[in-house]
């Protein structure tokens, strides 16, 4: 999933400041699951905001609202109305929602700018409860089928193809005792599966284009496209 | 000759080498860098000059190496794969050849965490194995990266690190071989002063051959103070400081501890010599280079031999 975290309440307020009509906006998707922006941070998030009105004897219309997905127009589409009642959105979705969002809002007849209340930051997964990793970095040319099902592409402080590096001490990575060596970790994955002799050639060089690098990616699928 | 420089020559006719090591200022303190590299002369057959290490902005490793071989020093010019992508780097490797310069090392870089600009964005376009490669084929293939043809082929001798103290220890020697496989031609080992496992790893790489294939210099970095051996013991990653080292510098009073120091580095150059495989040492005397010609003379490398004229 897509993971994300809350931007300090001093940000948000600061990026708020001369809205007086709010519409705090969460999506059920990722952020939810990753417990940032869904329903239930959509209603902390309104809650602190008006104790902070209370605190400055501010009275400003705040509501908040969780839809389906922020980076599906349809869903988008359906809240239309109260998006047209609003000075601001903060949305608490990942970046392509606060965006999409941003598109429809926009283009309404008063256009409304929606502003981030979250941080992406990373493709990953639940490693504990609470606790979410990185795992993925979308660059377009998956490998894990060489590293074990570990990617050295997001995993590795260096993105290393052909490591681990020197500094690989312990199974932890030299930069954060608190990160483990991808590379001790595949290492170890290939050892148990048998399967070492992934890693004993060298991985020749890799064509970015695929990753960020080739510029901001587009997906086509010509039997679904309308 | 792949490069003809004055280290390819030496390691070809079988002399046992000796590197030394040169961090450039941070700025553009040519007087500093000529003082230090100074005392190299005559003492060691190339220099490495390295490039920002620890990820501390300093002046460049190929305009440190270009200086280096205006004062008749032959530089190892270190290149990261931190800070440049394959086009930087393969331009950079023109530039560097048209200077003079004909030996390089590739490395993975320091990561940026650890130095003066921990916000920077690294590149790690291309890793240390896949930058051997890449300048192994613009010299024997005349070629880019890209494919395109070299219009005057930059003659580089290349090297590149090795750690035998770095995890999984049973695949260090496994990663020595990728690097021999993409067409390395020296290597320079992490530190050593865990003598018996840097034993091990020379074993492990007699007995799969690489030593015929790549000459392996040992590196050594005398301790000049037991806070310093506590440090490297403690904080470097990737490095392995016995304790009875430690417990050695301790035992001598503190004014005689750089001196033990000293000491110390002589007789592991002693015990390195002895090693099978091993073709010559690396000498990393940070910030201590004016100790180097005693640590060299005191492990009877001294005077250095004369290079071969390259067969024409």
């Amino acid at each position: 999933m897509i993971v994300a975290e809350e931007k300090p309440l001093q940000e948000i307020e600061s990026s708020l400041a001369g809205f007086e009509k709010l519409l705090v906006l969460g999506c059920r998707g990722c952020v939810t699951v990753c417990n940032t922006g869904g329903e239930k941070e959509v209603e902390a998030l309104c809650a602190k905001l008006r104790l902070a009105d209370r605190a400055s004897q501010r009275r400003r219309r705040i509501e908040g609202l969780a839809i389906e997905r922020q980076c599906d127009y349809e869903f988008i589409e359906a809240i239309r109305p109260q998006l047209e009642e609003v000075d601001a959105v903060l949305s608490l979705a990942c970046g392509a929602g606060v965006q999409h969002v941003a598109e429809v809002a926009a283009g309404l007849q008063r256009p409304v700018p929606v502003l981030p209340g979250v941080n992406t930051t990373f493709l990953g997964a639940a490693v504990q409860e609470g606790v979410w990793a990185e795992r993925c970095q979308g660059c377009g040319n998956c490998v894990l089928e060489i590293t074990g099902g570990i990617c050295p592409v997001a995993r590795c402080s260096k993105s290393l193809l052909n490591g681990p590096c020197g500094g690989s001490s312990g199974g932890k990575c030299e930069i954060d005792p608190e990160i483990d060596c991808a590379w001790q970790l595949i290492y170890d994955r290939l050892k148990l599966l048998g399967r070492l002799e992934n890693i004993s050639r060298v991985i020749p060089i890799r064509d970015w284009s695929s990753s960020r690098d080739g510029g901001p990616r587009r997906r086509i699928r010509e039997d679904l496209k309308r | 000759m792949k490069s003809g420089s004055k280290l390819e020559r030496l390691l070809q006719a079988g002399e046992f080498v000796v590197t030394g090591e040169c961090g450039p200022p941070k700025g553009a303190n040519v007087d500093k860098l000529r003082q230090k590299a100074e005392h190299l002369v005559g003492y060691v057959d190339a220099v490495n000059v390295t490039d920002n290490q620890t990820a501390i902005v300093r002046m460049s490793s190929i305009g440190a190496s270009a200086l280096l071989v205006q004062m008749g020093l032959e530089p190892v010019m270190q290149m990261v794969c931190r800070d440049r992508n394959r086009i930087a780097m393969q331009s950079d490797i023109f530039g560097a050849h048209a200077l003079g310069i004909r030996n390089i090392l590739c490395l993975s870089g320091d990561h940026q965490r650890f130095g003066n600009h921990a916000g920077a964005k690294n590149v790690y376009d291309v890793d240390s194995v896949q930058l051997i490669d890449m300048v192994r084929r613009m010299r024997d293939e005349g070629q880019v990266q890209g494919g395109d043809e070299i219009d005057g082929v930059p003659r580089m001798f290349i090297g590149a690190a090795a750690n035998p103290f770095g995890d999984p220890f049973e695949f260090r020697v496994v990663r020595l071989a990728k690097k021999v496989a993409a067409g390395v031609d020296f290597i320079q080992t992490q530190c050593i002063y865990n003598m018996d496992k840097f034993k091990t790893w020379m074993g492990q790489v007699v007995d799969r051959g690489l030593h015929e294939k790549v000459h392996i210099l040992a590196g050594v970095t005398p301790l000049k103070s037991l806070g310093m051996a506590r440090y490297m013991a403690k904080n470097v990653s990737g490095i392995e400081v016995p304790g009875e080292l430690i417990k050695r510098i301790k035992g001598v009073s503190k004014e005689k501890r750089a001196a033990e120091g000293i000491k110390i580095c002589t007789e592991q150059i002693q015990q390195l010599r002895e090693i099978p495989g091993v073709a010559g040492i690396h000498m990393m005397a940070i910030e201590w280079e004016h100790k180097v010609p005693e640590i060299i003379k005191g492990a009877g490398l001294y005077p250095r031999p004369r290079p071969p004229d390259e067969p024409s």
